[in-house]
């Protein structure tokens, strides 16, 4: 019926208006608060001259003392005695925290109704300092170990397979309960599980094959940063001049140390397919690399 | 041979001199060479001529060159025939720099000798007083971090020079003064702000202000080495060029942004500033006046704080009473900086009677343009926010149009709200004069008269109205008696 509908209107646009003045009158206290507080704060203003004003009082009779002294060796002896006043509140301040740390790590130490702690002997006339001080400090709690989040650099960051390019993972984890896709198909879990299956490489991809090269490089270009100079104490003063040592008539002889290498091996270097000798290397065990693989479900024992 | 001293000026003569002087220069004595090098000097220095033409003697390169090897006391001289030669024209320094003597000049930066340091470092800084351009070439040579060494050492009088070379180096650009920055000078130039030598003191401020000037991060690093509030005692030396110099960099520091202005007026700068105008007169006191300015313009807190420290009385003395019209423009910015911002600005600007004085300075004929349009500026600011109307009264007898229609304006924002001042405003005849001021119908003039008319009831506006008196007696004349 019309008329219903217009009385509906009007008393809706009738609490409406309600609304809107309760609205303002909220809105008027607010604004008051938030200007009076953060905008312009009047008390702040008043203190704020009122320092600057004690500032200017101090400034203008110190200087009328150095005037009438008319040296300027009083300026510098006053602004050091003002320097050493400064340093001397921020090493009190600097205590007074250190002690108060220490209350809060000692805090367990406070006596109780039946045991007298440690700073309050029954013997002494009076507590000791500790005890008034600890009865001050709140109890420390645990800091929680920060979880550091390691860097591991494994293969699994350099092959292509697992990157995010070929399978793209998201940030989000999926929804628990998703409803099953219709159709013969495996369960969801176990596809992703074999999806994003780590990488397990055998023994001789794992380790590169001259580590124990790259070991010592990287060790020498770690001791070079640290080299102010390039050019390397000589171990003697002429040691730069390339002479030849010229061994005396009573040192040369053909007796000398020979070395290892044409003691057991017999070199021919015209056979040599290639210039560089041989790598000593040696062969990881296949045997090993197989462990746990033949057939059987990636990672778990035959 | 040894007694050579060319003491007496030859006046058409140079050309001859140059010539005879120049071989004296390659002489096997060395007490000749040094004697001839001091006597060029000496005419080089006496005026610019004489130093072009040892310029177009080609004596330059034979000095760099001797310059390199011999005794400290030849290069004392020839360090001062160099200083000699720059000093006078951008040209001249451009000449020298030309024939290859900054690099040996920075070599005799680093001699042992304090007396050879100290004519090094006085030559380079007159070569890079000149221009930005010359300033580069110095720095490009090496110079700065030699002259820092130099602010180091023992004697004052090495001291005084590095740091006028450093404060001629620094003035011209931001990226001249950030290197000198970056040699780490400020934090030795700051140390030196204590020492009780008056010209060094004032060497260091002017190197320090010169750094500051050029923008907010250098100001900030000027401020980071502590020079607050060690810099208010210079202010209170009894050298006129000290406190000069200081109240120029405490200018340059306010004048940036309003966080370091801040930073002064807490460390009591403003009164100190304050105390040193009153102090001193003439120029000394222009930067003082112009830091009260830039201060009190970056905010009306720091407003207040200007006229707590009790700077507006200050201020409207310098203005009466200082002769040169730059000065009397420079306080009369300030003063319109500090009154513009709220009433309470206004009335602390106006209670002083400073405005009938910027009011004259404004109509005089004899001031100049520029002090016209300050003082007009500030006239205008401070009576937009004017509500103390004992000081606007005088205004409307002797006003200029333009300025009577602020005037009348404040005067009918004022008058509607408060009856005391409604009966002070008609005895004290101000109603009067309203009445009298012909103002265009419809324009702004015309409708602040309405408005305060409106205030009163009216008979007293017909009273106050001029001619009132000759309708009265037109009245009595066609008035016909009642015959009874």
């Amino acid at each position: 019926m019309s008329s219903s509908g217009i009385y509906q209107v009007a008393y809706y646009t009738m609490m409406m208006n309600l609304y809107n003045a309760m609205a303002v009158r909220i809105q008027r206290r607010w604004r008051g608060y938030r200007v009076r507080k953060y905008l312009f704060n009047y008390y702040y203003l008043k203190e704020y001259l009122r320092v600057v004003s004690e500032t200017n009082d101090a400034i203008r009779c110190r200087r009328k003392k150095i005037a009438s002294h008319g040296n300027q060796r009083k300026a510098l002896e006053e602004f050091a005695e003002m320097k050493e006043r400064e340093e001397k509140k921020a090493n009190l301040e600097r205590e007074e925290k250190k002690r108060d740390y220490q209350a809060r790590k000692m805090h367990y130490l406070l006596s109780t109704k039946q045991i007298p702690g440690i700073y309050n002997s029954p013997f002494r006339k009076e507590p000791d300092p500790w005890e008034l001080q600890l009865q001050k400090a709140k109890p420390l709690t645990h800091q929680r170990p920060k979880v550091k989040q390691k860097y591991s650099t494994s293969l699994t960051d350099w092959l292509a397979c697992t990157s995010a390019r070929s399978f793209p993972r998201s940030e989000i984890l999926p929804p628990i309960n998703r409803k099953k896709c219709q159709g013969p198909f495996r369960d969801i879990t176990e596809v992703l599980e074999q999806r994003y299956k780590p990488l397990e490489p055998t023994l001789r991809v794992a380790e590169p094959i001259d580590e124990l090269k790259l070991a010592r490089e990287d060790l020498r270009r770690k001791e070079w940063l640290r080299n102010v100079n390039d050019n390397m104490f000589l171990p003697f003063s002429s040691y730069h001049k390339n002479e030849k040592y010229i061994p005396s008539m009573h040192l040369s002889s053909k007796y000398s140390p020979i070395s290892h290498k044409e003691q057991f091996r017999s070199e021919d270097p015209k056979k040599w397919i290639c210039d560089k000798d041989f790598q000593t290397v040696l062969p990881s065990f296949e045997l090993f690399s197989k462990y746990g693989k033949l057939y059987s479900k990636a990672g778990q024992i035959v | 041979m040894h007694s050579l001293t060319v003491d007496l000026w030859i006046p058409n003569g140079q050309a001859g001199v140059m010539s005879l002087l120049r071989p004296l220069l390659l002489d096997v004595v060395p007490t000749i060479q040094q004697t001839a090098a001091l006597a060029l000097g000496r005419l080089a220095n006496y005026n610019d001529d004489l130093a072009e033409a040892v310029v177009k003697g080609d004596i330059l390169p034979q000095l760099v060159y001797s310059l390199a090897e011999q005794n400290r006391f030849y290069k004392k001289a020839a360090a001062f025939v160099l200083r000699a030669v720059g000093k006078h024209s951008p040209q001249l320094a451009q000449a020298i720099v030309d024939c290859g003597a900054l690099d040996t000049l920075v070599i005799c930066l680093e001699d042992f000798d304090p007396g050879v340091k100290e004519a090094a470092a006085w030559a380079l800084g007159y070569i890079a007083r000149h221009n930005a351009e010359l300033s580069q070439a110095v720095v490009d040579a090496g110079a700065v971090p030699l002259l820092v060494l130099c602010i180091q050492e023992p004697e004052i009088a090495l001291k005084r020079i590095a740091a006028s070379a450093l404060s001629d180096i620094a003035k011209h650009s931001p990226e001249l003064a950030q290197t000198v920055v970056d040699a780490g000078a400020v934090a030795h130039l700051a140390q030196m702000i204590l020492n009780p030598d008056a010209k060094l003191k004032h060497q260091v401020l002017s190197a320090l202000s010169q750094v500051a000037k050029h923008s907010v991060d250098l100001a900030e690093m000027v401020v980071e080495a502590e020079i607050f509030p060690v810099v208010l005692t210079c202010l209170k030396d009894k050298d006129e060029y000290v406190k000069k110099n200081a109240c120029t960099l405490i200018r340059e520091i306010a004048k940036h942004t309003p966080e370091l202005s801040q930073l002064v007026v807490n460390a009591g700068g403003a009164a100190a500033v304050i105390d040193c105008i009153g102090s001193c007169k003439g120029n000394t006191r222009l930067p003082g006046i112009m830091m009260l300015g830039y201060v009190a313009a970056h905010s009306e807190n720091l407003a207040m704080a200007v006229i707590i420290s009790k700077g507006v009385p200050q201020l409207s003395v310098c203005l009466s009473e200082e002769p040169e019209d730059h000065i009397k423009a420079a306080a009369a910015w300030a003063l319109g900086q500090i009154g513009r911002h709220t009433p309470e600005h206004a009335r602390a600007v106006a209670v002083t009677n400073t405005l009938p004085v910027l009011l004259s300075l404004y109509m005089s004929t004899e001031s100049s343009e520029d002090l016209q349009v300050k003082s007009k500026k500030a006239i205008k600011n401070i009576l937009q926010k004017c509500t103390y109307l004992p000081a606007l009264e005088p205004f409307l007898y002797d006003a200029p149009p333009n300025i009577l229609k602020h005037v009348v304006g404040q005067f009918s924002k004022v008058l509607p709200h408060d009856s005391k001042a409604r009966r002070l405003f008609v005895t004290s005849g101000g109603l009067k004069k309203v009445q009298e001021i012909k103002a265009e119908p419809g324009s702004l003039l015309q409708d602040y008269i309405n408005s305060i008319n409106n205030c009163y009831p009216e008979e007293i506006v017909r009273y106050y109205s001029p001619g009132y008196s000759d309708t009265l007696l037109q009245r009595v004349d066609s008035y016909q008696p009642l015959i009874n």
